[in-house]
């Protein structure tokens, strides 16, 4: 088990390659990446610990995640690079021709570690939902994880899909909410309010919990509790307060950095703020 | 001409909840969603054999789509039942990124496809499907002529791994094909040969093209009749062959004629063998209330329709 030190010092490196990554391509979404790199970190290195050496589409045996928001994909690629899934010298080819490492996530490359495209968005919970019924009908007992954004939860179907996991008590599901208020066109609040979400998930019959994803040691904690809180006969939420742009001064809460790449200056501006613990790709 | 009999009418749709509660008890991985439609899919065996195989997602087609890509993961078989509107164009995004673009093995089983649902009208009547899925990578699109050959392609395309489009319809319509067919996907199906033209048809036309072969060979025209049920990936070796032969073509179906089957046969055509081709399908046009056999009619969908195809081909025959 790694130490909250450890764990960090991976989110400050993951933070550093998501900046390298969409600095190298003038391409990419580095807020919410920014945001949510001690999530992901947490998630892999101490919640799920899948066997990154024998990667399966169908992952009978061990814990799933599903990336509603497909656009963290810098982010995720990451993680999973320094977690073993690939080396970590692929992520130079992130969003360039031929990569494995698309856009956004997309499983036609086989990249291992992806079971599913996701970009265009409200997609992921539904799919999450049915491999965690695929894993109740194979005895599997599991998690399976997702994360989705705030602004996401404007489509649709993902209030379908909260309906449905409720009526139908699928306890083996953490969602996680990437909190952090902010979407492409400004705030979440001006762009179409939330309202009360906690009192909105707690009508639909989740399990609330609330986190702070930008503290490693909070995120531990919750993210146990949420485990434990599963197979109660409902689904498991959290929702993640983050900060998009965590880590980079002048990114920190601009929903102007949900898809700008940094140009040169920004790029090094932002590196000198973010310690390379275990060497840059 | 090679005759056929039917043995008596049945909706294609029944064909696929028969074949489906077979698949029940023949694997154990398959298992079925619905979207509020299980007796007009004619789903109600399985949900009572197989109820922990069955997921009722209510009126939310877009996360049934979602579910059944999930539930692939892990090692399902999950088939989908709704109508073709909903089946399709309702969830296209869905169907595109969870389902094609990722390439999960679900099969969206489709009823009420075409104009022959009736009196609902054209909020239903879906007649743009064929074209939405053909057009997406990695997914097969099949569209059954009858009970028989509806319930074959549903027991084959449980063992083809990748996603499918299956289609079929809501009225009782001839059923002729044998009841223990080999349903061979991507297999065009040779029904009657013949010399002077070749009519390809799916779907519900397939009987109509059978019935108008048998009045153009009173007039002394050899009509080929070969049944398409698979549009993706199409038979262009069958379809090449025949038309070698004939030099001109038809093509029937209960659909849109832009994206169809005719314009696959079209496209292939037009690269390979430059040949006349009439179509007979929908001109454009949303459908309408009406009983079945009153909007065959209006929409030209009816036997006489292919003779008037059939014979205006041949006159542009050079």
């Amino acid at each position: 088990m790694l130490s909250i030190p450890e764990l960090q010092k991976i989110s400050s490196q993951v933070r550093r390659d998501v900046i390298r990554m969409i600095h190298a391509v003038a391409s990419g979404h580095p807020g919410a990446s920014l945001g949510c790199a001690d999530f992901f970190t947490v998630l892999y290195f101490d919640i799920m610990k899948p066997d990154p050496s024998h990667f399966s589409v169908d992952g009978i045996g061990e814990d799933l995640f599903f990336l509603s928001n497909g656009h963290l994909s810098a982010c995720w690629y990451s993680v999973m690079a320094h977690y073993g899934y690939f080396d970590t010298k692929e992520l130079g080819t992130f969003r360039k021709l031929g990569s494995r490492l698309q856009g956004h996530p997309a499983t036609e490359e086989r990249l291992p570690g992806i079971r599913v495209a996701s970009g265009s968005l409200g997609q992921g919970l539904s799919v999450a939902i049915g491999a965690a019924l695929a894993k109740r009908l194979n005895k599997d007992d599991h998690l399976v994880y997702c994360l989705t954004g705030d602004g996401e939860l404007e489509e649709g179907q993902n209030w379908e899909a909260l309906m449905f996991a409720a009526a139908r008590k699928v306890d083996n599901i953490i969602a996680v909410v990437d909190y952090n208020g902010q979407q492409i066109d400004g705030p979440v609040d001006k762009v179409l309010p939330l309202g009360n979400l906690r009192a909105k998930m707690e009508a639909f019959d989740w399990q609330v919990f609330e986190m702070d994803g930008n503290d490693i040691h909070e995120i531990v904690k919750i993210m146990s509790s949420a485990k434990a809180a599963t197979r109660k006969e409902k689904p498991v939420m959290i929702l993640m307060k983050t900060h998009m742009g965590a880590g980079v001064d002048f990114m920190l809460d601009k929903h102007e950095w949900h898809g700008s790449p940094p140009n040169d200056e920004q790029a090094k501006l932002a590196l000198a703020q973010l310690e390379e613990t275990s060497g840059d790709f | 001409m090679k005759e056929y009999l039917n043995t008596g009418s049945k909706d294609t749709r029944s064909g696929f909840g028969e074949a489906l509660n077979e698949l029940g008890k023949q694997n154990p991985n398959v298992v079925a969603l619905c979207a509020d439609l299980i007796g007009s899919l004619k789903m109600e065996a399985f949900v009572k054999n197989f109820p922990d195989r069955f997921f009722q997602v209510g009126i939310a087609e877009a996360n049934m789509m979602g579910i059944a890509a999930g539930l692939t993961i892990g090692g399902k078989i999950p088939f989908t039942g709704t109508f073709a509107n909903f089946s399709t164009g309702r969830v296209y995004d869905q169907i595109r990124q969870s389902i094609a673009y990722s390439n999960k093995n679900v099969k969206i089983c489709a009823s009420h496809a075409g104009i022959t649902l009736g009196e609902d009208g054209a909020t239903h009547q879906m007649l743009e499907d064929i074209g939405l899925m053909k057009m997406l990578p990695n997914i097969t699109v099949v569209n059954t002529c009858d009970f028989n050959q509806t319930k074959a392609a549903t027991i084959a395309i449980s063992k083809h791994q990748g996603p499918v489009y299956l289609r079929f319809g809501r009225p009782k319509v001839p059923n002729f094909t044998s009841a223990d067919q080999s349903f061979i996907i991507g297999q065009a199906v040779m029904l009657n040969e013949g010399h002077d033209v070749s009519v390809f048809a799916t779907g519900h036309l397939v009987w109509n093209a059978l019935e108008a072969a048998k009045i153009l060979e009173e007039q002394g025209i050899s009509v080929e009749v070969i049944n398409i049920h698979t549009i993706k990936p199409l038979d262009r070796l069958s379809i090449l062959q025949s038309v070698k032969k004939t030099g001109c073509v038809v093509s029937a179906e209960e659909h849109m004629r832009n994206g169809g089957l005719g314009d696959s046969i079209a496209q292939l055509l037009a690269i390979e063998m430059p040949t006349p081709m009439e179509m007979v399908a929908v001109d454009d046009h949303f459908g309408e209330s009406g009983k079945p056999e009153e909007l065959m009619k209006k929409f030209h969908l009816e036997p006489d329709d292919i003779v008037n195809a059939v014979k205006k081909v041949i006159s542009r025959r050079k």
